[in-house]
């Protein structure tokens, strides 16, 4: 009875999910997508991916041993933001460019801000960024051993045919991770089936994106066109395991929808009239800036608050 | 040291008011103009040309000027100067004019140069003026060739001409972009930040350094942070509030 009696500070309902574990599952769920870009691409890419792995972890580490902060490198966030970075690099990176876009992502977007949970944009996004800008030949050079010439969009931009299948295997160039349309959603269906993501914001993304892409990509209700579009590029990845960081993205489920129509139209504009192929991870980006707003906007009224004006 | 005296003011305008790195006055040009460290030296000397004469001549003119149409007589002082150099710049140094272009008439409105007008020349004798303008556009000067110089290193591997970096160095392009700029002043701004928070640590009596919410800049004067940094109680209330 006296045990019953207890009364003790919320919160009262608890979850056993850690953000260790979490981490943990977003990993496994990107190991298709990893495996697949190493046999695709060879060794190298391999050694990329470890490398700007270990840049990430070794950044917070020692950034946090430096400031004599509490040392989290135990709960993973880091290395997922690595693989996160690593499939978004060419395969034919030199490692440098892994270890500064590490170092980036860790040290200026994550740390900086104060760390997880206060980071307003998607580390692994913001270093690709960084690297585009900063290193853009090196990063749009998709040449390798195995694929030499214009990824799958470029070609489809200059209005050449693509093989659809391939591109939806992932036998194309294109950065590490990003080709194989079915490892990686492979991969999203264990995340979904754990309960860690759910559809509102890549459903809406892509949906939103694939009637963008009907209205103004000038070839109407095109399935072959439109699952080029789908499977080529960062969509999935992007959609998937970007759009969807709990950090960065709205919490209201409103504000998800929203979030998610806003990257689908942004993904959209960039792609048909920006001069690059590709707006995946700039349309994530630039909405990840916008999620304080959003989420003001779609705030759901309290229970008893508001309601019709007498 | 006197408060007025020339030497006081240089300092002040360089070290404590540095009207970049501890104001964070004139952020346009700081950002805009800094992409090579000539560039920001050549905007901050220009600047400083104007801010030091303006200051002067408003100086000389302060007990004439009304004070209810002093902004506007301020405006076409500095407007003067401005068109003066400008014309001077396109003449005689047509590569630093062809680099700084829109930003050379947008001086007219740089707050470093209104701020000192309404914060000090209108208030002070000519000579003090004079050097506080040399002063703060020193500091200016010194703090937009420091970001153009990080920059240029960093973004182009090289600075004033000479290759700075190894053969192998890929230079950041993104440091001379736009972004790049953002990412050295606010480096440079904790740095400075840092500084003065250890110098608290020590002892020393730092608070006055941050004084850019008090009289100093024109557009705050009463708002909170002037009590936060000069608080009725100097010293031990400071550090209990700012925390």
């Amino acid at each position: 009875m006296s045990d019953l009696m207890k009364v003790s500070s919320n919160p009262h309902i608890r979850s056993k999910a850690t953000t260790g574990g979490i981490m943990g599952a977003v990993i496994l769920a990107l190991l298709p997508a990893t495996f697949f870009g190493v046999y695709n691409f060879g060794l190298h890419a391999l050694i990329v991916i470890l490398v700007t792995v270990a840049s990430t972890v070794l950044t917070e580490y020692i950034y946090e041993l430096l400031m004599k902060k509490r040392v989290t490198v135990n709960d993973l966030s880091a290395t997922v933001t690595g693989l996160l970075l690593a499939l978004n690099l060419p395969p034919g990176a030199p490692l440098w460019l892994g270890v500064v876009g590490g170092v980036f992502a860790i040290l200026v977007v994550k740390m900086l801000f104060g760390g997880l949970g206060q980071n307003f944009m998607n580390p692994a996004l913001g270093a690709r960024c960084f690297l585009l800008i900063s290193f853009t030949s090196i990063m749009t050079s998709f040449d390798c051993d195995a694929y030499s010439g214009a990824t799958p969009l470029t070609a489809l931009k200059a209005g050449e045919s693509v093989n659809v299948m391939d591109m939806i295997l992932g036998r194309t160039g294109g950065t590490i991770g990003e080709t194989s349309m079915v490892a990686i959603v492979a991969g999203a269906c264990i995340l979904i089936m754990l309960d860690i993501i759910d559809l509102r914001i890549p459903g809406s993304y892509i949906v939103s994106f694939v009637i963008f892409i009907v209205l103004f990509g000038g070839r109407g209700f095109d399935s072959a066109y439109i699952s080029a579009q789908l499977a080529g590029g960062g969509l999935m990845l992007g959609a998937f395991f970007m759009a969807t960081d709990y950090v960065t993205r709205p919490i209201t489920k409103r504000g998800q929808y929203v979030f998610g129509i806003f990257l689908g139209i942004m993904t959209g504009i960039f792609r048909l009239f920006a001069p690059g192929a590709e707006g995946v991870s700039y349309a994530i980006i630039l909405g990840n800036l916008l999620v304080p707003l959003i989420e003001k906007v779609t705030l759901p009224k309290a229970f008893g608050k508001g309601g019709e004006r007498a | 040291m006197n408060h007025n005296s020339a030497g006081e003011r240089l300092y002040n305008g360089i070290i404590k008011e540095n009207p970049t790195l501890v104001l964070m006055l004139g952020m346009c040009p700081t950002l805009a103009v800094t992409t090579s460290a000539i560039n920001g030296l050549g905007m901050g000397l220009t600047t400083m040309v104007v801010l030091a004469l303006s200051n002067a001549i408003i100086s000389l003119l302060r007990n004439i000027i009304p004070d209810k149409v002093r902004i506007p007589a301020f405006i076409v002082i500095i407007a003067s100067f401005v068109t003066v150099v400008q014309m001077v710049l396109q003449a005689y140094l047509s590569f630093l004019y062809d680099a700084l272009g829109i930003y050379i008439p947008l001086i007219v409105v740089n707050c470093i140069i209104l701020g000192r007008a309404e914060s000090y020349a209108s208030k002070n004798p000519v000579l003090p003026s004079l050097f506080d303008g040399i002063g703060m556009g020193l500091g200016f000067s010194a703090a937009l060739t420091i970001i153009g110089a990080v920059r240029e290193i960093l973004g182009a591997g090289e600075v004033f001409g000479f290759h700075f970096m190894p053969e192998s160095y890929v230079p950041f392009s993104i440091f001379v972009l736009a972004p790049g700029a953002f990412f050295v002043l606010a480096a440079l701004t904790a740095i400075q930040n840092k500084v003065k928070i250890n110098g608290e640590k020590k002892g020393k009596d730092m608070s006055r350094i941050q004084s850019g919410c008090n009289s100093d800049c024109a557009s705050c004067s009463d708002s909170g942070c002037s009590r936060r940094f000069y608080g009725e109680s100097k010293g031990s209330d400071i550090k209990g509030e700012v925390k």
